[in-house]
């Protein structure tokens, strides 16, 4: 893939990591107990890390004319293409599993794929970040089963967040003119190997955990034009607040 | 009597007294879960080493849970976690005529302290 | 052996310097007192997870954004470290987490402060931690076996903190005119509280002499407050910044600071729960356990139903 492109690539990644590492860093002192705090910051702090390297990258692919604080600190709404999966409020625990539980397979198997590229820098952050995304999609079907097989309550809290979030899913497995590009590279698994593979796991697991998948075949689109949902808005807000009201400083 | 061990007794009587009431109604109420003992092996070759303790309501957890706290995922260490209350503790120190099957504990905890009939009137 | 017998054996162990361990024989009183004090101390490694996690979403760069998560992260580690060794002492979690919430059980009043900008993540780091690690480093030698040894493992962490902070301030302090000045005001806010930290004078604690008889307590409250003036005073004038004590001057006679008199009726105030933001924090430390019940409760109703026979 040219420079270019490859930035591009490179930023959509970064961009899913970023936000959602944001939205785990709201949960710090919010956990249910305190070991279960440890953990979710630890998920955030892996994911932050993999979006300030692949950020990192996508700004050196672009000859280095923006910094990875400028992609992250100084892009608008419109500018970002996280998808909206990854944006979702913390409304309960349940909603902050289920929406990473989903974004962990998505990125197994996108790491899975691009550890094998010639790309040394983009291998070997896939390749450390294999390691980390393990992890968290056995802390995170842990927690699957647990609520979905719990009490009733629990039950009823994920399967609300299943039936909410389901429409996010479909922008996992999309694909435009970019991803085939990638996919050409062999930097991509093709759509319908994502879809696959999303929904094997998914099905599976929700059988073991007691939990159905919606019918509704609505699927929201558009993160990757810079459509978001109304949540973004307040995320960079509270994000960029710092650089943008002081915009000469360093930090 | 030896001092330390009849205000030992009192003490896990009185505790035992409240987690009974406790694990009575256990499987409806609010608990942090379990206490599991985390025991450590920092390169392969070494003794397992005792680090401390976790909460975890299974042993899945409990070793995540003892991952995240002591090794922050340090891969490639070996591991332990084992229920407080499947440990057997035993003090040279102490007088073998005053070693009592329910004292053999691991810690002063008294969540798993069951008195021997004969005691519960002290 | 008569209970006067066993605190004489009990008094030459400390006087030893032997390690008093969970099962030994042990006078109630140190037994409560140690519990007090650790979860004391525990709750503060908690309840600070609060004023830090303040800036994690509004942290300004990337990298600004993981050292504050990895810090706040290690302060629950230091939280659970210490829970666990208080809980050799035969109390439970729930208990401490139920003295917390009943207001039986305290928390380092410095987290009643708010962190009410960026430059305070770095006075935090910098006095708050530094002032912790003075504290910290003097409690490795304690009696108890489990707190002496948790205490060792935070020493080891707590460096990080203090240079994440200092290193914020410092480049703060060489940044723009309003970066300099938040640094400043920030220094300005936490200095006292920072100092406040090490307790009233020795005079003025009831439970300084058996802390010091049973060694649980290694130093005096004034003796470390000097240790961390001392230390700090030349950090503050490195960057430029000024230490807000018109009374502070170097002492040669004494090689070390004289400073300025503490405000105690604010240090009383602050302990007896008139802090700006006491109430916030034991609020929102509620609500977070309480939202948490039903994953508790789910945890638990899953772990009775597939129960290994």
């Amino acid at each position: 893939m040219d420079h270019l492109n490859l930035s591009k690539f490179c930023i959509r990644l970064g961009d899913h990591c970023l936000i959602m590492a944001h939205r785990q860093s709201e949960l710090c002192s919010n956990g249910p107990f305190l070991e279960e705090d440890i953990a979710q910051i630890n998920l955030g702090l892996d994911l932050l890390g993999q979006a300030e390297a692949l950020l990192i990258y996508a700004a050196k692919l672009e000859g280095n004319t923006r910094t990875a604080d400028d992609l992250a600190y100084r892009r608008s709404e419109r500018q970002f293409h996280n998808f909206m999966l990854t944006e979702q409020p913390n409304t309960d625990f349940a909603f902050v599993i289920v929406r990473q539980y989903f974004m962990s397979l998505y990125l197994l198997k996108t790491y899975q794929v691009l550890a094998e590229v010639d790309d040394d820098t983009l291998s070997g952050i896939a390749l450390k970040a294999l390691k980390e995304l393990s992890y968290h999609e056995r802390h995170l079907s842990m927690w699957i089963l647990r609520l979905g097989d719990g009490t009733d309550e629990s039950q009823q809290r994920i399967q609300t967040a299943v039936n909410e979030l389901w429409m996010f899913v479909g922008e996992l497995y999309e694909e435009d003119a970019l991803d085939l590009l990638a996919q050409q590279a062999s930097y991509a698994p093709k759509g319908e190997e994502m879809k696959s593979f999303l929904m094997a796991q998914i099905t599976a697991k929700f059988a073991e955990a007691s939990l159905t998948i919606p019918d509704s075949i609505y699927m929201t689109t558009g993160s990757k034009q810079g459509i978001h949902t109304e949540y973004l808005g307040f995320l960079l807000t509270e994000m960029q607040y710092l650089q943008r009201a002081y915009p000469d400083a360093k930090w | 009597m030896e001092r330390g061990f009849v205000k030992q007794l009192r003490h896990m009587q009185k505790n035992t007294q409240q987690n009974k009431q406790m694990s009575e109604t256990k499987d409806t109420e609010d608990t942090q879960g379990k206490l599991w003992e985390v025991f450590i092996q920092s390169k392969k070759g070494l003794p397992f080493k005792h680090f401390g303790s976790v909460h975890a309501f299974d042993k899945e957890m409990a070793v995540q849970n003892a991952r995240d706290l002591y090794t922050r995922r340090g891969e490639g260490k070996g591991m332990w976690v084992v229920p407080a209350d499947a440990i057997v503790a035993v003090d040279p120190a102490n007088d073998a005529c005053f070693f009592e099957p329910a004292d053999d504990k691991v810690y002063r905890h008294p969540t798993f302290y069951e008195l021997p009939d004969g005691i519960k009137n002290m | 052996m008569g209970a006067e017998e066993l605190d004489v054996l009990f008094q030459e162990r400390i006087d030893a310097n032997d390690k008093i361990e969970p099962r030994d024989s042990m006078p109630e009183e140190y037994r409560s007192h140690l519990i007090r004090q650790m979860s004391q101390h525990a709750h503060s490694e908690v309840i600070g997870m609060q004023p830090e996690g303040n800036w994690i979403t509004r942290a300004p760069s990337l990298r600004a954004k993981k050292i504050l998560l990895a810090k706040v992260q290690d302060e629950a580690g230091h939280g659970l470290y210490l829970y666990s060794a208080t809980e050799t002492l035969g109390i439970s979690r729930e208990e401490l987490i139920a003295k917390l919430h009943q207001g039986k059980a305290k928390y380092a009043s410095i987290f009643n402060y708010p962190a009410l900008t960026w430059a305070d993540m770095g006075a935090i780091g910098w006095l708050v931690d530094g002032a912790a690690i003075t504290n910290q480093v003097s409690l490795q030698r304690t009696s108890y076996g489990p707190y002496s040894r948790a205490m060792v493992k935070i020493c080891k962490e707590e460096s990080f903190h203090q240079r994440q902070g200092y290193e914020i301030m410092a480049s703060m302090a060489n940044g723009t005119p309003a970066q300099k000045e938040m640094a400043q005001d920030a220094l300005n806010r936490f200095w006292w509280p920072s100092l406040m930290m090490f307790g009233p004078h020795d005079s003025d604690s009831p439970r300084t002499g058996n802390a010091m008889k049973w060694k649980i307590k290694r130093e005096y409250n004034d003796v470390l407050r000097k240790k961390f003036i001392d230390k700090t005073v030349s950090q503050a004038h490195l960057i430029g910044l000024t230490i807000p004590d018109k009374d502070l001057k170097w002492n040669e006679a004494e090689n070390s600071y004289d400073f300025g008199a503490i405000n105690w009726d604010e240090f009383w105030s602050v302990v007896k729960g008139g802090g700006p933001c006491n109430v916030k924090r034991l609020n929102h430390h509620k609500k977070a356990h309480k939202d948490g019940a039903w994953v508790r409760k789910a945890a638990a109703a899953y772990a009775k139903k597939h129960a290994t026979k």
